[in-house]
């Protein structure tokens, strides 16, 4: 018999394998996060260090719009799917094995399956019949269709972590004279927390970077960081949208990095 | 506007009563029948103990009591009131549960204190129980800590002073000290017993350890398969066990076949083996052929041929530390231990192979229900 068990670290090549495959995925990154600081106006000569296209890109209101709507968006649209992923993970784990039970786990993550491309032309057709008939145009299309599609982001980490907890915490919290609703303010609720927050967080960081959707769903000067950069790189690229970029990805690691954290306190 | 409560002391209404109560999980052709009509009658202040092997139905029993079920058909009354519908958390009855159930957000003495004040105590009277309760566990140096960072032992005496501070009229424990080594176990064996008598609460304790039923217990139930065997003191189930599973479950049992030969009122004659005995017939208990249960402790181990003695060939000994078990084969095939004591057979003149006599104690035997 082997003294040891098999690992994939000890296969030869492996090292090397590794190590090209984390150059193709961080290479482009790393390339845009230093453009970010060229002092020059190219994307491919480096000219010197400078933070000049940071402030441009602060001086320049069609990005501060762009960048308020983008987190306004993102605030409302995670605090929205979370309420309603709180709700449905409450649902599916706290009550007893119910007939379709398996056709609403499906019907939740439905946003995971269906292509995005589908369901944002879908929302263009519908939210165009709606505007036709309303004649409002506001952001709410917007937030509303953000929140649909970040549920299931929400409701996974919440989902997991009440199916984590011991049912036995609410029987002994029943057993000590807690009302249904004082069992869930006093027990299940502040158990639950680190799963909302994890799945608020993840929610507020996929509405974030969302472009298909926001492309298809937005009216005339709706434009979310995304898209407006989108539509930038359309006419002339500048140094402008690697700044935009960094600071994007800096805000996304910032909240994925205590997304991590929250998580690992719970184990 | 309640009628002045009986003060009729020599017969107090049972703490809780189950009557004929039956729980079928399921339905149709995953039905399963978990309890099985089972009565019982537990009094006030009393430490009643279910005891039974895994899957007879004790948790069943427990959570039916404490109102995380209902029961399918029959009642359970908690002095005289029937309480089969009321929901958990309007039952004077709290659990000390077999995984403990300690709220982990919470600290030690925030989850004694989480029942009084659901009951909406005053504040210092929480402060105060949850003061006393610490100190009944020995816990007060610890009361601050979170449940998640002390040892098993001690969530277990918080289990227990968590659900002891309410007061509730019955407290249910379910294996409450399965988890426990067996130096712990045997501590708190002894201070559960400490407890009960110092808070004169009604405590229902299940376990599948005998011995431990045996030491604790003032009454005992023995299930089995959804069903209650017998009721009685640890001395009466284990001298006059009702049946053949109640007998062997409890204790070591050697089963003997018996013919009756003559009875002579509530006694008869009996044939065991070869030999002729005289032993008591419970009410119910008929002949002609009957199977007797004698426990290992109560022969004596003699030289082989003497009458009244049963016959037969040593065929083993197992050195035990206290005692040594004999294994003999009777004369007519059937296998039988008896257990002596090492003190008194340190050089016993027993060899293996050769015949031998074991001698019954008088009403050593007892004819079992079949
Ligand atoms: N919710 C349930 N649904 C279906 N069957 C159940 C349910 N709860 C218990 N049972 C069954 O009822 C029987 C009795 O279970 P119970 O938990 O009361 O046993 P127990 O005597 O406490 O056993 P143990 O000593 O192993 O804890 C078991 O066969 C069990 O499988
Ligand atoms: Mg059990």
């Amino acid at each position: 018999m082997a003294d040891r068990t098999f690992e994939v670290r000890r296969l030869p090549g492996m090292a090397a394998i590794a190590i090209t495959c984390f150059v193709i995925l961080y290479a482009p990154i790393v390339t845009l996060v230093v453009y970010s600081f060229n002092a020059g106006s190219s994307v491919a000569l480096w000219e010197g260090l400078s933070l000049r296209w940071y402030a441009v890109a602060w001086d320049n209101v069609a990005v501060q719009e762009a960048a308020i709507r983008s987190l306004v968006v993102a605030a409302s649209a995670a605090a929205i799917a979370t309420v309603l992923a709180t709700l449905a993970a409450l649902g599916t784990t706290r009550t007893g094995p119910f007939p379709g039970r398996m056709t609403i786990y499906t019907l939740i993550n439905q946003p995971l399956m269906v292509p995005e491309i589908v369901t944002a032309v879908a929302l263009l057709i519908f939210f165009a019949m709606i505007k036709v008939a309303t004649g409002y145009t506001g952001l709410a299309y917007l937030i509303a269709a953000h929140a649909a599609f970040c549920v299931p982001f929400a409701y996974l980490p919440i989902r997991a972590r009440l199916e984590g907890m011991d049912l036995s915490l609410e029987r002994a919290a029943a057993d000590l004279y807690a009302t249904p609703f004082a069992t869930f303010r006093h027990i299940t609720l502040p158990l639950m927390a680190p799963g909302i927050v994890a799945g608020a967080m993840l929610a507020f960081v996929i509405s974030l970077d969302d472009v298909v959707i926001t492309e298809f769903v937005k009216s005339a000067g709706q434009d979310t960081l995304p898209t407006y950069m989108l539509g930038q790189l359309r006419r002339a690229i500048s140094p402008e949208v690697n700044a935009i970029s960094t600071a994007l990805l800096a805000l996304t690691v910032l909240l994925l990095t205590a997304f991590f954290f929250l998580n690992r306190k719970r184990n | 506007m309640q009628a002045p409560a009986p003060t009729d002391t020599t017969s107090p209404l049972p703490a809780i009563e189950a009557r004929r109560v039956t729980k079928i999980f399921g339905e149709g052709d995953d039905a399963f029948q978990a309890l099985d009509a089972v009565s019982l009658s537990i009094r006030e202040n009393e430490f009643f103990t279910l005891l039974g092997p895994s899957g007879c139905g004790k948790t069943t029993l427990l959570r039916l009591i404490a109102g995380f079920e209902q029961p399918s058909a029959g009642h359970i009354l908690l002095e005289g009131k029937n309480i089969s519908n009321l929901p958990p958390y309007k039952r004077p009855v709290n659990t000390v549960f077999q995984s403990y159930a300690l709220f982990p957000h919470l600290t030690v003495a925030q989850n004694i204190a989480f029942g009084l004040q659901r009951l909406g105590k005053p504040k210092a009277e929480v402060a105060d129980t949850v003061e006393r309760m610490l100190r009944l566990v020995k816990m007060e140096h610890l009361k601050d800590r979170r449940t998640s960072n002390i040892s098993g032992g001690q969530q277990q005496r918080v289990a227990l002073a968590r659900a002891l501070a309410p007061r509730p009229r019955v407290l249910l424990l379910d294996e409450p000290l399965s988890a426990l080594d067996l130096k712990l176990r045997k501590e708190m064996q002894i201070e559960l017993k400490r407890l009960q008598g110092e808070t004169g609460i009604t405590f229902i304790f299940v376990t599948h350890d005998q011995e431990e039923a045996l030491t604790m217990s003032d009454r005992i139930a023995v299930m089995s398969e959804g069903k209650v065997l017998q009721v009685g003191g640890p001395r009466e189930i284990y001298d006059r066990p009702a049946d053949r599973f109640v007998a062997s479950f409890i204790g070591d049992t050697n089963f003997l076949p018996a013919q009756v030969i003559s009875t002579a009122g509530p006694r008869a004659r009996l044939a065991v083996c070869g030999v002729e005995i005289s032993a008591a017939l419970p009410e119910g208990v008929e002949g002609p052929a009957l199977t007797m249960a004698l426990r290992p402790e109560q022969l004596r181990l003699e030289a082989a041929g003497a009458a009244g003695a049963l016959q037969g060939v040593l065929k083993d000994t197992v050195y035990f530390g206290t005692d040594t078990h004999f294994h003999i084969t009777l004369t007519d095939g059937t296998p039988l231990i008896a257990r002596v004591q090492n003190a008194r057979t340190a050089e016993h003149a027993f060899r293996v192979g050769e015949p031998i006599g074991a001698r019954p104690q008088a009403d050593a035997l007892q004819a079992l229900h079949d």
